[in-house]
Order: structure tokens, then sequence, then C-alpha cells
């Protein structure tokens, strides 16, 4: 199978058997990160922009070690929308993109659908490193094959998300790809973060418990979101401390939870606010093995992505 | 064949009449004498050494009524001029339109009310009646000078674009509106609920990652001001109604006797928020396109008559004020140029509405309700018409925009129906048949 899309805006307009694809590429490129050596000519002559419109250290960093790793050329470009007029300088980096004649963007926008608005006037491929409160594509790929490694297969499976769901493009990704391939969602949070009708996202494969201790009940994995206080537009929580009394992950939480249960973070980690230390640094946490397979699963999306640009045995 | 073109007086003849006083449509031929309409005999053609326009097959009716239209002058003329929006409406057909008070300056004085009435006479496309902002500067605190306003020239008050937050503002300017039996338009949004707020909270806005704009904000401005309209006996209207919810209320408000009219879009009508999913800043409207239930409720309230009238809410913003992220994106889109052939297309000819209703919400339905003149066949009435030919079919084109702004998802639409002109005092101006 070939990997026919221009874009990556967002796991919702993937197959099933295209995520599949992603999956196991990133599978063989993670024994790339295991050599000595681990560097492949993949993607060389190709020119990779990392285009950030929001701050983003770990997202940043991953996509670019993946591009070195791929041997492509890359030039990086950040910006803080709020410093800059709204809207203007969009169109101006559409135009300088395309004069300078680079082959994929990677880029992460405050606004929903912004890939959307440039995949309309760009050329280039466009990889989504997270657009406004819409999809983070390639952090729910990285989650994936966390767990893919682990069980082989996502039937049956159970997911707890936790957190601030209405405000988080990870939430959203991982809907889409989990109840593709078979697993089930739970998510979890406050009433003010629980988007009206999320439950209809993933063709009957998603609900919603308020109740912490029944929603990591039957989970297999646990994936805890950042909690953001500073970025909500109202105050839609108390506090802090009130929200690791009723939301945050630790000792006691995870006791209801079964043995084998996975402890899943996106990072950046607050911790004390969404999950106790001794979680975090315990033996259940996946959260490490999974900022190793972010640098795999975006190597992986870049290939496929740059496919018929290329040679098969590049990768060789 | 055009003989009649110049003439004081002639025919029109051969033509389907729409009659929406009457509320039928019938054979019919009318004389035009020195602009205004003479005599109408309901018959197929007539026996006369006058001229005589054959408009067999066409439909001619009353030239329709827009009360809720941004002409953007003064003061944002690179969206749109006087000129350039009335040449957008007459090809829709419409002989007369008001405009909105969210210019700049505010049409909060007198003198702005003239400029845009000489603006509209220079142009001498169509009718414009400005309606004049409720409170100063928009600003919701202080009631404009309603008396002196009127005198030049208004026919309604509205800050839309706001609603009128401090319900004692509201009253006093309801209050005061009612000394001169001015209607009161009111922009029905509870501006806190939906701060950021980008389209219709529901499935779809939680699907695409975009801040929901909740029915209940709407709901609970119109609850508000239907109370303050029962409390003070002004006449309240209610522009560009998209819930259910308030369409509920409305009907509840008129069964009481509260002097209560309202307008639906025909964006509203036609189109909902499942569209959103290209992110096509054109659909980006406010209040935003809501769900299936709810355009199916404003469908049922436009032919049990909860519903008095469509109106446009006409929006010009240039292409690079929409070519932006969808949230920077300013809402609105134009809609005089296809508001006929878009409702005529997906309402009429689908049998959701009757064709004589349809031509009743675009005529007598927005005259009575802010008692204007016109939408109505009655001798001696100036010969403001319009002429469609019900069963063109056509593409609506990029080029064929006269509006100066192009924010419409409409480009490129076919639609069944096409309004030929207008007559305007019995002067013939159409963009089609050229004389
Ligand atoms: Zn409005």
């Amino acid at each position: 199978m070939q990997f026919k899309r221009k874009d990556l805006l967002g796991l919702e307009y993937l197959t099933a058997e295209e995520i599949n694809l992603i999956l196991e590429t990133a599978g063989s490129f993670k024994e790339v990160l295991d050599r000595k050596v681990k560097k492949v000519p993949a993607l060389r002559g190709v020119t990779v922009a990392n285009v950030f419109y929001e701050p983003s250290t770990r997202t940043r960093m991953s996509f670019e070690l993946a591009e070195k790793r791929l041997s492509a050329d890359v030039i990086n470009f950040s910006k803080a929308t709020s410093s800059v007029a709204k809207g203007e300088t969009l169109r101006d980096t559409v135009e300088n993109i395309q004069a300078m004649k680079v082959d994929i963007v990677v880029m992460r926008h405050g606004s929903s659908g912004a890939h959307r608005f440039m995949s309309e006037f760009l050329d280039a491929s466009i990889v989504n490193a997270g657009d406004g409160q819409h999809e983070h594509p390639t952090q729910a790929l990285l989650d994936m094959l966390t767990l893919r490694q682990r069980w082989g297969t996502f039937t049956g499976k159970k997911v707890t998300i936790i957190g601030d769901i209405m405000h988080s493009r990870v939430a959203r990704s991982n809907i889409w790809g989990l109840t593709k391939l078979g697993a089930q969602v739970t998510l979890c949070g406050p009433p003010t973060m629980m988007p009206v009708d999320i439950e209809k996202l993933g063709e009957g494969g998603v609900s919603v418990e308020y109740d912490l201790r029944k929603a990591v009940a039957e989970a297999d994995a646990i994936n805890i979101l950042r909690i953001q206080l500073e970025r909500q537009d109202a105050r839609l929580l108390p506090s802090s401390r009130e929200y690791f009394e009723v939301f945050g992950v630790g000792p006691e939480a995870l006791r209801a939870a079964p043995e084998h249960c996975l402890v899943m973070h996106p990072g950046p980690m607050n911790r004390g606010v969404e999950i106790s230390q001794e979680i975090a640094d315990g033996d259940r946490a996946v959260i490490l093995e999974q900022v190793t397979n972010g640098v795999a699963a975006r190597m992986a999306v870049l290939f496929l992505i740059a496919g018929g640009k290329i040679e098969e045995d590049d990768i060789q | 064949m055009i003989s009649w073109k110049d003439k004081k007086e002639f025919w029109i003849a051969g033509a389907r009449i729409a009659d929406p006083a009457a509320k039928k449509i019938r054979s019919g031929c009318l004389l035009v004498r020195k602009g205004a309409i003479a005599e109408i005999a309901w018959q197929k053609e007539v026996d006369t050494d006058l001229p005589v326009l054959d408009a067999a097959g066409m439909l001619l009716a009353p030239g329709f009524v827009d009360v809720h239209a941004h002409l953007r002058e003064p003061g944002h003329e690179e969206k749109e001029t006087v000129a350039t929006g009335t040449a957008a409406a007459a090809a829709g057909g419409y002989t007369a339109v008001c405009c909105m008070a969210n210019t700049d300056p505010v049409v909060d004085d007198p003198s702005v009310v003239e400029y845009i009435r000489c603006r509209a006479a220079e142009a001498d496309n169509c009718r414009v009646y400005p309606i004049a902002a409720l409170t100063k500067g928009l600003g919701g605190e202080v009631i404009s000078e309603y008396r002196l306003l009127r005198d030049a020239g208004a026919v309604a008050l509205s800050d839309d674009g706001r609603w009128v937050e401090n319900s004692r503002t509201m009253r006093t300017a309801l209050e005061y509106a009612g000394m001169f039996d001015l209607p009161v338009v009111s922009h029905c949004e509870d501006h806190r609920l939906t701060a950021n707020a980008q389209m219709h909270e529901g499935f779809q806005s939680t699907r695409l990652g975009l801040k929901g704009w909740p029915a209940a904000a709407e709901e609970i401005a119109v609850d508000r001001d239907v109370r303050l309209a029962e409390l003070t006996g002004s006449r309240l209207h209610l522009a560009h109604l998209s819930t259910a919810g308030s369409v509920k209320i409305l009907k509840a408000a008129k069964r009481a006797g509260v002097r209560v009219t309202a307008e639906v879009t025909p964006h509203h009508l036609t189109m909902d928020d499942s569209m959103l999913e290209t992110y096509d800043r054109n659909l980006k409207v406010n209040p935003p396109l809501r769900g299936g239930t709810d355009i199916a409720a404003l469908r049922a309230a436009l032919r049990d008559g909860t519903i008095d009238c469509i109106a446009t809410d006409h929006a010009p913003h240039t292409e690079i004020d929409k070519q932006v992220e969808f949230n920077y994106a300013p809402p609105g889109m134009i809609g005089l140029q296809t508001a006929f052939a878009l409702l005529h297309t997906e309402l009429v000819l689908t049998g959701e509405l009757e064709l004589v209703d349809l031509v009743r919400l675009l005529t007598l339905g927005p005259a009575e309700t802010l008692g204007l003149p016109g939408g109505r066949l009655q001798a001696g009435d100036p010969a403001d018409l319009v002429l469609i030919d019900t069963d063109e079919e056509w593409v609506f084109e990029k080029e064929a925009i006269l509006s100066l702004s192009r924010n419409t998802p409409l480009v490129g639409r076919r639609f069944t129906g096409r309004v030929q002109g207008i007559f305007l005092e019995g002067n013939w101006r159409s963009v089609i048949l050229d004389g």
C-alpha cells in the first residue's frame, strides 16, 4: 500500500489502513533510531520548513530530529501569533514558503483550520503539528505507536482520556485514531471542559464518564492531558487543588484501574495538578517511550508524505 | 422590442402576477402610468393602442423589500458603497433596501442619514431607507435622537451587531421609540455567552474545534426583549432569528398580543453548520449557521406566519478581510443578488414553500414589518415591480457579482429562477435584458 495524500491535516481524514501504514512505517524507523548511525538518506534533497506560530519546545524538537534523521534540509520559523497583525503573517508565510520552494511545511497554529486555509494556497505538503483546538495528529500517532508496541492490536482495548477535553487537540486526534482502529475511548473531565456531543465523534466508540474511578475501572491505558489554567478564556475551574482532588491521577485513583493499565501523558506535565509525582515516575508510566516514539512517528509521516518524490530503497 | 421603455404609459401584458396581499398568483396585465400602477386587468391580454411589454411566461410581483442590509457607506467603502450595494439589490429584484447603522461614522446623527439618502439618490438603483442607531455610537447606554433621525429619513432603530445588554437602556429605548412609533430592531445575542464564538455550538463545533455560539445566547436575548416590548407596548422587530427556541418564544409572544415581528435570512434557511467542515470563511456569519432542527423550525415558522419576512443581512467584507484563519475572519456574507434564486430553488421547487408565500415574505411581509411603502399592487402606488423568469436555469458566477465584495459561498451554484430586472417608478432596470 502506498500513502497517497499530499497533506496530513488530521486523523479524522485518514482511513484505518492509512493509520496502520503510518504505524508500521514508524515501527521500522524505530529500529533506525536504535542503530549506531541514526540516519537514513530518505529525504535527501527535500526541504522541510518548521513553522511554529505557538511556542512549543517538544513537538518542534521532535520534528526537527525526525527531519534530520531522514537527511532533509531544515529551516525553522517561529513567531507568536499574538505579536503580529491578525492573519497577516499567515498569508505572508504562504508567499514566502512558495517562493523558497519548500517541499514540506510542518506547522503549528493557534487557529483551528489554519492548515486547511494554508493548503488552499500552497503547493507544498502540509503536516499538522497542532491547529487550535482541532487536531494534533502526530501526537495521537505516537500515542498509538506506544500502545501498539505493547498490545499488538487495538481491537477491544479501552483507553481513557482525562482532562480538558474541550480545548484539547490531542484528545480529538486520539479519539479519531483509536476508534478507527477498533479501540474504545472513555473521556473524563469537568463538564465545563467537556464539549457538547463529543460521544458522536468516534462512531459509537466514545463515552463520557465524570467519575474518575469509574472512568479508569476497565482502562487498558489512561492518557492524562495537561491542564492549562492560564489558557482558559473563562474560569472553568475553581482551582488547581480542587482539580487534583476530583480529576488528578494519584496512587489512589490508579488503584481503581486494572493492574496492567498504562499511564500516558503528552507532556509537559504539571506534577501535582493532573498527575502526581509517584505516578509520573512510576512503573506503569510510558511517558518517555512516548517521547522516543514521537521521533519515529514523525519520521514515518514525513517519509510517507514525501512518497513519490523519493526512491523506496532510500530507507535502507 | 423595447418600444415601451421610455414611455410614460405602457402595459405589461401576459405575465403571471403575484399579488401578496390577495395571496394569489393570476394571469394579468398591469398598466403603468407616470411611474405609478394605474390599473390591473386580470386577463391574459389587453386590447390597447398603448405600448405593450410582452411578459408572457414571466412572473410579475411587487419589488422586493429588504429590511436588513449593510451597505457599509460611510466608512467602509472598500467593502461596499451605497451605489454598489443597491446595484446588487436591483439585480436581485429589490426595489427598496434598509441599511444598518453600524457605519463609520455611525448613523446616530441626522447628517449621516441625509448623507446615505443623498448617495442613494445619486446611484438611483433602488430606494434606500436608513436605519438609525438605537443608542449613540452603538454604545448601548445613551439613546440617540429618534425624532431628529426620523425627520431626516430613518425608518427604524437598531444597534445591529450588538445587543443592548443593559435592560434599563433597552426599556428606555423602546419607551421613547414608541412615542414616534418607530420599530426597534434587535440583534439578539447575549455577548457574554458568545465571547470568541466561531460557529453554532453543537456536534460540529466539537468536531471542528471551534468555539461554540449556543442557541441559548439568542433565546435569552429574545426572551428579554419580548418582555420589554410587552412592558412598554412598543414595536420590536427581531433581526435574523436562527433557532427553534427563538421561534417558540416569538410564537407565544405573538399569541399574547405583544407587538413583535421577526425576520429570517436566506442562509439560515438553507445552510447548516455541517458545511463549515471546510472552514470556509464565507460561511462564518452571525448568528451562526445552525443545525437541522433549527432550520426545520425556521421553515415551519415561515409557513405558519410566525416569522414575518425574509431579510438578507447582506454583509459585505473584502477578500482580504476573509482571507485569514477562520477565527480572525469577520462574520457575514452578501446575499442581495441571490436571495430569490436561492430560496426559489431550495424552498419553492422542493415544495416546502408556496411561490406566493415566498413573494409575500420578500415584499408585503417586510414592508408591513417596518411600516414601509411598497410590497403591494395597488393602483396609485409607485410602479416598483420585479420581473422574474421562474424557469430560467443559471449559474451564479463570480464575475456577475455587482457588490464590491464577493464573500458568498454561492459562487458556482446552479439556480432555477432568475430575476430579469426591476421597474423603479415604472423605469426598467436590468442587468440581464439590456434594452
Ligand atoms: Zn445582526
